[in-house]
């Protein structure tokens, strides 16, 4: 709970995943947060909003929602540059937005400790559009990257990360997935950093902060020179160790993140006692310690199991550095763990049970799960159930595409609306209703709508719109602005009228050239659907601003 | 339930907004209480809005995983019942299901009947406590919002979980907001009474 993020050094107390997460920033003296919701990270930015708005409120410390991703991790790459420690959290989705800054990042690296926290979610709990396995950036950015287990971890990782990308100079990343993020445990606290007064000044350094060729390709160069020396400061860390006598076996296991704790729960289940090297840098790798772990060394293992989450990056690596030390050895990853969804332990435990030749019998499964899915609902009272009825309404009888884009109107797609043909990421819904209705010209008949929420639109819906206003096409676009971002719990983002100083949507649309527009209270459901009508016959695109607060925001006030 | 604890699993269920995280943070604090390892699992996001939830809690020695495994739950809590359904999953023949007797209508779906739900849960374990909690607060308190603090404070009356009441009260008095503490100690109180009956 919030309340103990803020608790004396040496208390244990339960924290959340995410909670340890923003104790470790403050315990690291951070300096700079900056962060877009989305779950499973959001209580990361919560928490420090909390703290910024309560009286704990910590001098020195600068805490904002940004518009999107990429403009967050700017900020908070800015603040690094200045000398200050700096924080940027988000949800994988959230990572891509962000990666076009972030390789040239890494490439030039920083100066106050910088450390980005990227949250997974395996089996899309809370997450449409993929199954992503942020991992991938660890080959694609070059970022380090660590996996903490358990909330306690989270905290310790955070602020060894943030002395680490100090060090040297790089932004490191803290990789969490929903079961870390979101599992709660006891925490042994330290103390919070009361180091807060240092004021950030930039010193301009050409070579440093300007990536132009030919410079770029020397720090590439220098990059990979530096994670060179970051492996062998990985291959001394304890946070990569082994547990169980390597000797004694001739099977071992490697692994990292909330994987390493079913493995665990799992030996003790059966009773075993066989090697685990568990990971805490997933990059660089320790090479030397794993080929330590699987070569001559440790008695010459000859099996090894990978139990990882996703796609099998660590198997691949394991199976590069056994060809070097131990031919023979059988690497086993993915034909025996599953890469969709998330591992459970009744998963591993029968992975481990089949690994070692013990029998397991897991429990009974003729007992299928009874009863009907009860899907999520929007809330009585939600604006959005004007928004759809008045739109179906509106639409009888007309062969109308229905977009979709990320908010709690991605209900929309649930009974009992059912309007919802195309659903991918944060804004596309208005840039793919320019190609649909490019590719599906006026006279086939084909009419589009599409739905974007207010923080969405802010995020990564304004291009969009500016390119179908300069392209020629016409979508209708409802812009739903219920004043807050719900869906993730209700953060502010920059609309007036929620915000005092807040821009009014209105004039960014009329701004970008849109001449059909109009804003009603959905609640008005004859003006709405007379709107709905009359713009869907427009030969250019045309926007309708649905204004209705959240209910939530309504109980607060 | 004397000896010393290894581990004790509870899952509970119900639907998005019935509180079960509160229930867990009241948990999770009373076994820190009593010195228990603890690991916990929750989900949060759009999937909790109205929707099946089932959130996790383990404590004992020395907990791992914070997740229950199939078939390894001690205790399932169950805040709706037809929800109890989606626990058997979690439960053994010697899991024991905790019930709140009330019915949230799930949308175009008949309402399953209390005998259906019993004949399933029979099949797998026999032993089922239901308590029409919700009415029952409802009531003497006069608001159903509390039904799983009482259902949590029977339990460890009845010793179905092995934490003490007082542990547990300890632990809605850190967790609950101050405002709302005077009805969930009178819900404690009330779990106390009608565990005499």
């Amino acid at each position: 709970m919030f309340e103990n993020i803020l608790e004396k050094e040496n208390k244990k107390v339960i924290l959340l995943g995410n909670e340890a997460i923003v104790r470790g920033a403050l315990e690291a003296g951070v300096q700079f947060v900056s962060t877009y919701p989305g779950t499973p990270a959001s209580e990361i930015g919560n928490s420090f909003y909390q703290i910024q708005n309560s009286k704990d409120e910590i001098k020195g410390l600068y805490f904002e929602f940004s518009v999107n991703e990429k403009v967050a991790m700017e900020a908070a790459g800015g603040a690094s540059f200045c000398g200050l420690r700096s924080l940027v959290a988000m949800k994988n989705f959230g990572l891509n937005v962000a990666s076009d800054f972030l390789l040239p990042l890494v490439y030039s690296g920083v100066k106050g400790g910088m450390v980005i926290l990227s949250a997974d979610d395996p089996s899309c709990h809370s997450s449409a559009q993929s199954e992503e396995n942020t991992r991938a950036f660890a080959a694609l950015a070059h970022i380090p990257i660590l996996e903490p287990s358990t909330p306690q971890e989270c905290k310790d990782f955070v602020k060894f990360a943030f002395d680490l990308s100090e060090k040297f100079e790089i932004p490191i990343m803290v990789r969490e997935t929903t079961r870390v993020a979101h599992q709660s445990a006891p925490v042994k606290l330290s103390v919070i950093s009361d180091q807060l007064s240092k004021k950030g000044k930039f010193v301009k350094d050409h070579k440093k902060f300007v990536t132009m060729p030919p410079r770029v390709l020397e720090m590439h160069q220098e990059l990979l020179e530096k994670i060179e020396k970051i492996r062998e400061f990985s291959e001394n860390s304890k946070i990569n160790s082994i547990f169980g006598n390597p000797t004694s076996s001739k099977l071992g296991i490697i692994t990292s993140g909330v994987s390493y704790l079913y493995v665990k729960e799992a030996l003790k289940e059966l009773n075993l006692d066989i090697p685990v090297l568990k990971l805490g840098f997933f990059n660089p790798l320790p090479e030397e310690k794993i080929k330590k772990f699987i070569g001559p060394s440790a008695g010459g293992l000859i099996k090894v199991l990978i139990v990882e989450e996703l796609e099998p990056y660590l198997e691949n690596e394991v199976n590069k550095l056994a060809k070097e030390v131990n031919c023979d050895l059988r690497v086993i990853g993915k034909d025996s763990v599953p890469e969709v969804g998330e591992l459970k332990p009744e998963i591993v435990i029968q992975v481990i049970a089949e690994f070692t030749g013990k029998k397991y019998k897991i429990q009974d499964t003729k007992y299928k799960i009874h009863g009907a899915k009860r899907h999520p609902q929007l809330c009585p009272g939600c604006p959005y159930w004007f928004v759809f009825n008045g739109v179906k309404k509106a639409a009888k009888d007309m062969d109308v595409i229905f977009g979709g884009d990320i908010g709690c109107y991605m209900l929309a797609g649930f009974s009992p609306h059912n309007i919802q043909d195309y659903l991918y990421c944060m804004g596309s819904s208005i840039g793919i209703a320019h190609g649909i209705k490019k590719a599906a010209p006026p006279a086939g008949g084909q009419k589009l709508i599409t739905f974007i929420g207010d923080s969405t639109f802010f995020h990564s819906g304004i291009p969009a719109l500016i390119n179908t206003v300069f392209n020629k096409s016409n979508p209708l676009i409802i812009i739903m602005n219920n004043s807050t971002t719900a869906m993730t719990g209700h953060q502010p983002h920059p609309s007036a009228p929620a915000e005092p100083d807040g821009i009014e949507i209105e004039n960014i649309v009329k701004a970008c050239g849109v001449k059909n527009l109009k804003t009603i209270d959905p609640a008005k459901q004859k003006e709405f659907i007379q709107t709905v009508q009359k713009f869907l016959k427009k030969d250019e695109v045309s926007i309708i601003i649905a204004r209705h607060p959240c209910i939530f925001l309504k109980k607060k006030k | 339930m004397e000896k010393s604890l290894e581990q004790f699993n509870i899952v509970i269920v119900g639907t998005g907004g019935q509180g079960l995280i509160t229930l867990l943070q009241i948990l999770a604090e009373a076994a820190l209480i009593e010195g228990y390892d603890i690991r916990t699992s929750e989900l949060h996001g759009l999937s909790q809005r109205g929707g099946s939830v089932e959130v996790h809690i383990r404590f004992g020695k020395e907990i791992y995983s914070p997740l229950v495994a199939q078939g390894g739950a001690d205790l399932i809590l169950a805040l709706e019942i037809q929800e109890s359904l989606k626990g058997v999953y979690f439960a053994n023949e010697n899991t024991t299901f905790l019930i709140n007797k009330f019915f949230i209508p799930i949308l175009g779906e008949k309402l399953l009947n209390e005998e259906e739900i019993l004949k399933e849960l029979k099949k797998i374990s026999k032993n089922h406590v239901l308590i029409p909690a919700a009415d029952i607060c409802e009531k003497e308190l006069g608001s159903n919002v509390v039904a799983g603090v009482y259902l949590l404070s029977y339990a460890s009356f009845k010793k179905i979980i092995p934490l003490k009441p007082n542990s547990i009260l300890k632990a809605i008095q850190k967790i609950v907001p101050k405002k709302h503490y005077d009805l969930n100690k009178k819900t404690f109180e009330l779990a106390k009474k009608y565990e005499k009956n």
